[in-house]
Formats: structure tokens, C-alpha cells, sequence
């Protein structure tokens, strides 16, 4: 196997230290989620999945990278399916946001 | 250098997703949740995109922006439709992980099999499972919720499904642990798409028997698997904002998930797979009952003369697209000094939330969203609960009978309101097929009708008859 240039730079890949982020950040989340309102849990789907189309990065190595074109291939799918998912989760979820106000313009029925 | 310069930003791309989620705490802060995202995300596409090893740009540039096209459109659909977008984008975010687990597999074993390690067999096999049975499973839920004809919006039930299904998943592991066994054998590139048709038919049969209903619970489980599926590609590329990235959407759909099970009392597995619509087709109500149906003036005047109105909408006014005159009926309540809330139950609708999007699409300010726990404790003191295409969530049945399918589920009490109104557009009974005893109370009017008519007539006889007496 010839080794790409980033590979050369890169450690070798750590299994427990991935292991160790997983298991922290899935705290972490856990713990940020819980206090999200619940006013704004279709919101907070549709961010979650613009941040999960994170799979972006992966695929752009995979479409971009000196690969057989088969392989390049899946990875510009993916690519798409990741960067549809960041477009329209992050417009929909803020076109949403937009619509959550406290109060309406002329002065009737404040909050009570 | 460059090594450290994309993990740098990975960093604190990291760093934004978590200001990101943390900032959808309160609706005054949630925009700039929105604007941390976009910018952690700018920040991981160029770090990556500025990589020595991509070398060819023309495919990316043509896949983002045919990514751009799609993705517009999309985020411009009515808010009516936004569980359908939702599970669209699971079924993406499922296909993008089970494909590039898929390439990396291919490229790594024509490189040679030294880099296909059990550790990464096994981060590979459990992404293109999880991945291709979220694709085909959100793909089934997309179909049901945008009721597609030819995919059955019941629950589809037959015997030994359960069996059928376990067996299909048991056959895709045990192929898998095959490969993981012998990821490099002569046979392994013929057998690994066996795995992944499994997966997809597997993710077609998990739906199948899911009703309406569950479709909340079933959202929420399906984003948890899509960030299950990015986490095991982030194990799989050995990149640590993936694992945390994928982490944070997999605890956000875990959560949703619970809170959407314990909205009904019922326990994941039997979400998955006890085919809740079939149970009450047995049970035939014995004696017949009647509804007593009010006409739009009785019931305009009984709105006058309350002081706290208690609107409990559901799926059926998503349906009706009514949410734009229950503002206008708010209005009009508001202007004669009545208190107006909206009860909301945290199942009502298609997913999570799915009531307070609309509600706030119709302008009505979230301060006046009640949360089924807080309004139960005014419901006594509540003159007219109005119930806007709501069902199950107001059955009393929930906590009287023991026999009843949701039995022990949380409802919105609004049998102990002085007085309730219930829009129906049907005599028949709801989605979950249960008669709703609410609706043969003593204190119970029945306004039949389609809730946005009905909503429109109310209205009307509000703003003209204020003059009446």
C-alpha cells in the first residue's frame, strides 16, 4: 500500500481515545438536549441534522481523493446527500426560529 | 502543520455544534444556535476541502452544488410538511453513511487487506447496517407521512412478523461478523452487498407496521440511528468530528425519543413492533352512544362568557390547515379580555414539536404554548376547552380503563373543563381507532365539521355578533 501524504502525517488511528470522545460527546449531548425548550424540538430535529450531515467531511475525501472512480462515485452521492441535508436543515430550522416571537406587533394580548 | 490546522478546526467546529444545540435552549437565543451551526460547518467543509489528499475538485464542486439545489427547495416546504422533510433528511443523512462505509470497504481491500482491521470491519459493518436501514426505513416513514398511494399509511401486520424481521436482521449481523471474520477472503466482496440489501429490506419491514401515531416516536428514533451511523463513519475515517458530531444528533433523537415514550406510556420495543393500530379493531363498544352536537352560535356564546379558554390542537388541525384561524378565534377572545392558552400534548401531531411550529407560523406568541403538565393543573379553573382535531391525547380512557390501548398515557385533562367543545370532522372514531368517551360527557359539545370551516364560522360570529346581546 503506498501511503497518501496525509496518512503519512497523521498518528495511527486510536481506538480508545475515539471510543473516549464518543462516550464524552454523547454526554455532553445529552446533557445540552435535555435542557433544549420543548417549544423547539421540530427545530432542533431539523438542526441536529444539518450538524450530523457532518458525514460532509468524510465524503469530500472520499469524491475528492486519488481513488478508482467507482469509488469517487459513492462518495460524490454521499456528498450530495450530506450537503442537501446542511442546506435545507440549516434554512428550515432558522425560517422556523423566525416564526417563535414573544409578542405580536400591535400591542394586544401581552404575555400573561 | 496542515495535520494540525484541520484538526484545529475541527476542534472548534466541535466546539460551535455544542454552542450550537446549547443556544436552542430558549427561543431567544435559538437563531444564533442556527448561525454557530453554519459556521462550524464552513469551517469542517473548508478545512477538509483544503486537505493535500482531494485533488480532484470537479465532482465535489458538482455534488455540493447539486446539494444546494435540492436542499433549497426543501427547506421552503409549508411547516404542515415538515415531518415528512425531517424523515427525508434521515433517509440522506442514512444513505451518505452506508455509501461511503460501502467505498472505504472496496478501497481498502483493492489496496490491500492489511488495512481492513477487525476494528475497522467491525465500525464498517455496523455503519452500512445502521446507515442502509435508516435510508430505507425514513425513506417508508417520508412515503407514509406525505401519504404516498402506494405505501400503506395502516400498520401492515402479518404473522410471525416480528420473527420475519429479527430473522432478516440476525442473517445481516451474522454475514457481517463473516466479513469482520474474513474481510479479505475472495468471497467477502461478493457477499458484503448481501449485507446491504438485508439492511434496506430490513429498514422497509421495520416501518411497515407503524401507524400515524407512532410516527413521532419513529422520527425520533430514526435521527438517533442516523447519528449512530455518522458516529460509526467517524470510527470508520478515524475522525473525531464525525464521532462527536454524529454523538450529539444520536443523543438528540435518544431523548426525543424517551419523551415522545413516555407522551404515551409505552416502552420503545413496543413502539417498534407492537403494531398499535391493530389492537383495537377486536374491540367493538357495546352499547351505542350518542353526541350531542352544538350549533357555531351556542357555542360563540359560550366563548364570550368564559374568562380562560384552553385550546388543545392536534393532528387534525395540521390537516385542516386550521392554525391560521385558531389565531383569528385567539384574537378574537383576546380582544374581549379572555385569557386564551394552547395545551400542548407532546405526541400531538406527526413529531416532536410539530404543534408549537405551526402555532408560531400563525403568529401566536409561544408564551401562550403551555406544556401538558403545567396547563393540567388550570384545567379546573378552564371555562371552554376547545378541542381542535386532538383525539387520543384528551381520551379519559387513558386513565380510567384498564383495558384500553393507552391506558396509563399522560393526557391533557380536559374533561375536568366546565366545558368542552370538540371540533370533529367525522363521527368516526381517531387514528388509534379507540372511541373517546370525552366526547359522550355530560359537559361536551360536539361541533362537527372540518376544523378550519368550523374555526372560520366561529369567527365569523364572533366579530359580527359582538354587537349582539
Amino acid at each position: 500500500m503506498i501511503p497518501t501524504e496525509a496518512a503519512a502525517a497523521a498518528p495511527p488511528p486510536d481506538i480508545w481515545s475515539q471510543l473516549y470522545v464518543f462516550v464524552l460527546a454523547s454526554f455532553i449531548g445529552l446533557g445540552v438536549i435535555r435542557r433544549v425548550s420543548r417549544l423547539l424540538h421540530t427545530p432542533l430535529m431539523s438542526i441536529t441534522n444539518a450538524i450530523s450531515a457532518i458525514a460532509v467531511v468524510g465524503s469530500i475525501i472520499v469524491t475528492g481523493s486519488d481513488y478508482p472512480p467507482g469509488i469517487r462515485l459513492l462518495g460524490a452521492v454521499a456528498l450530495f446527500a450530506s450537503m442537501t441535508n446542511i442546506v435545507s436543515g440549516f434554512l428550515i430550522t432558522d425560517r422556523m426560529l423566525k416564526m417563535f416571537k414573544t409578542d405580536r406587533k400591535p400591542g394586544e394580548g401581552g404575555p400573561s | 502543520m496542515s495535520y494540525g490546522f484541520v484538526q484545529l478546526s475541527y476542534i472548534i467546529a466541535t466546539a460551535l455544534f455544542v454552542l450550537a444545540l446549547h443556544w436552542m435552549n430558549a427561543p431567544a437565543t435559538a437563531r444564533r444556535g442556527v448561525f454557530a451551526g453554519v459556521a462550524g460547518m464552513t469551517l469542517a467543509v473548508a478545512a477538509t476541502w483544503a486537505e493535500p489528499v482531494v485533488v480532484h475538485h470537479g465532482w465535489i464542486i458538482i455534488a455540493l452544488l447539486a446539494g444546494v439545489a435540492v436542499g433549497v427547495p426543501l427547506s421552503l416546504v409549508p411547516l404542515t410538511a415538515v415531518p415528512q422533510r425531517t424523515a427525508l433528511s434521515h433517509a440522506f443523512g442514512g444513505l451518505a453513511a452506508g455509501l461511503v462505509g460501502t467505498a472505504k470497504y472496496y478501497l481498502w481491500f483493492g489496496e490491500g487487506p492489511e488495512n481492513l482491521t477487525a476494528y475497522r470491519m467491525v465500525a464498517i459493518i455496523v455503519e452500512i447496517i445502521l446507515g442502509f436501514l435508516t435510508f430505507t426505513g425514513s425513506l417508508m416513514a417520508t412515503g407514509k407521512l406525505q401519504e404516498v398511494k402506494w405505501i400503506p399509511q395502516r400498520p401492515v401486520t402479518y404473522p410471525l412478523q416480528n420473527v420475519t424481521n429479527f430473522a432478516l436482521l440476525a442473517i445481516a449481523v451474522v454475514t457481517g461478523v463473516a466479513l469482520i471474520l474474513h474481510p479479505a477472503a475472495a468471497w467477502a466482496p461478493a457477499v458484503f452487498p448481501v449485507i446491504i440489501v438485508l439492511a434496506l429490506v430490513f429498514g422497509v419491514l421495520l416501518i411497515l407496521p407503524i401507524g400515524g401515531a407512532d410516527m413521532p416516536t419513529v422520527i425520533a428514533i430514526l435521527n438517533a440511528y442516523a447519528g449512530l451511523s455518522a458516529v460509526a463513519m467517524g470510527f470508520v475515517l478515524d475522525n473525531k468530528l464525525l464521532i462527536t458530531a454524529g454523538a450529539l444528533d444520536g443523543s438528540s433523537g435518544l431523548i426525543l425519543a424517551i419523551i415522545m415514550c413516555k407522551a404515551m406510556n409505552r416502552s420503545f420495543a413496543n413502539v417498534l413492533f407492537g403494531a398499535f393500530g391493530q389492537v383495537q379493531q377486536a374491540k367493538a363498544s357495546g352499547e351505542e352512544k350518542v353526541y350531542k352536537a352544538e350549533t357555531i352560535e351556542g357555542a360563540a356564546q359560550v366563548l364570550e362568557q368564559a374568562n380562560l379558554v384552553v385550546i388543545i390542537p392536534g393532528y387534525g388541525m395540521a390537516v385542516a390547515q386550521a392554525q391560521h384561524k385558531v389565531r383569528e378565534l385567539y384574537d378574537q377572545l383576546k380582544k374581549r379580555g379572555i385569557t386564551v392558552k394552547f395545551a400542548i400534548h407532546p405526541v400531538a401531531g406527526r413529531m416532536p414539536g410539530h404543534m408549537n411550529v405551526l402555532l408560531a407560523e400563525a403568529d401566536i406568541p409561544y408564551t401562550d404554548l403551555v406544556e401538558m403538565d403545567e396547563i393540567n393543573s388550570d384545567m379546573p379553573q378552564c371555562d371552554v376547552a376547545l378541542v381542535v382535531g386532538a383525539n387520543d391525547v384528551v381520551n379519559p380512557a387513558a386513565r380510567t380503563e384498564k383495558t384500553s390501548p393507552i391506558y396509563g398515557m399522560p393526557i391533557i385533562d380536559a374533561d375536568r373543563a366546565r366545558t368542552v367543545f370538540a371540533i370533529k370532522r367525522s363521527k368516526n372514531p381517531g387514528f388509534a381507532g379507540i372511541d373517546n368517551e370525552l366526547y359522550f360527557s355530560d359537559k361536551t359539545w360536539m361541533l362537527f365539521g372540518d376544523a378550519k370551516n368550523v374555526l372560520g364560522e366561529l369567527v365569523k360570529q364572533l366579530s359580527g355578533g359582538s354587537g349582539m346581546h
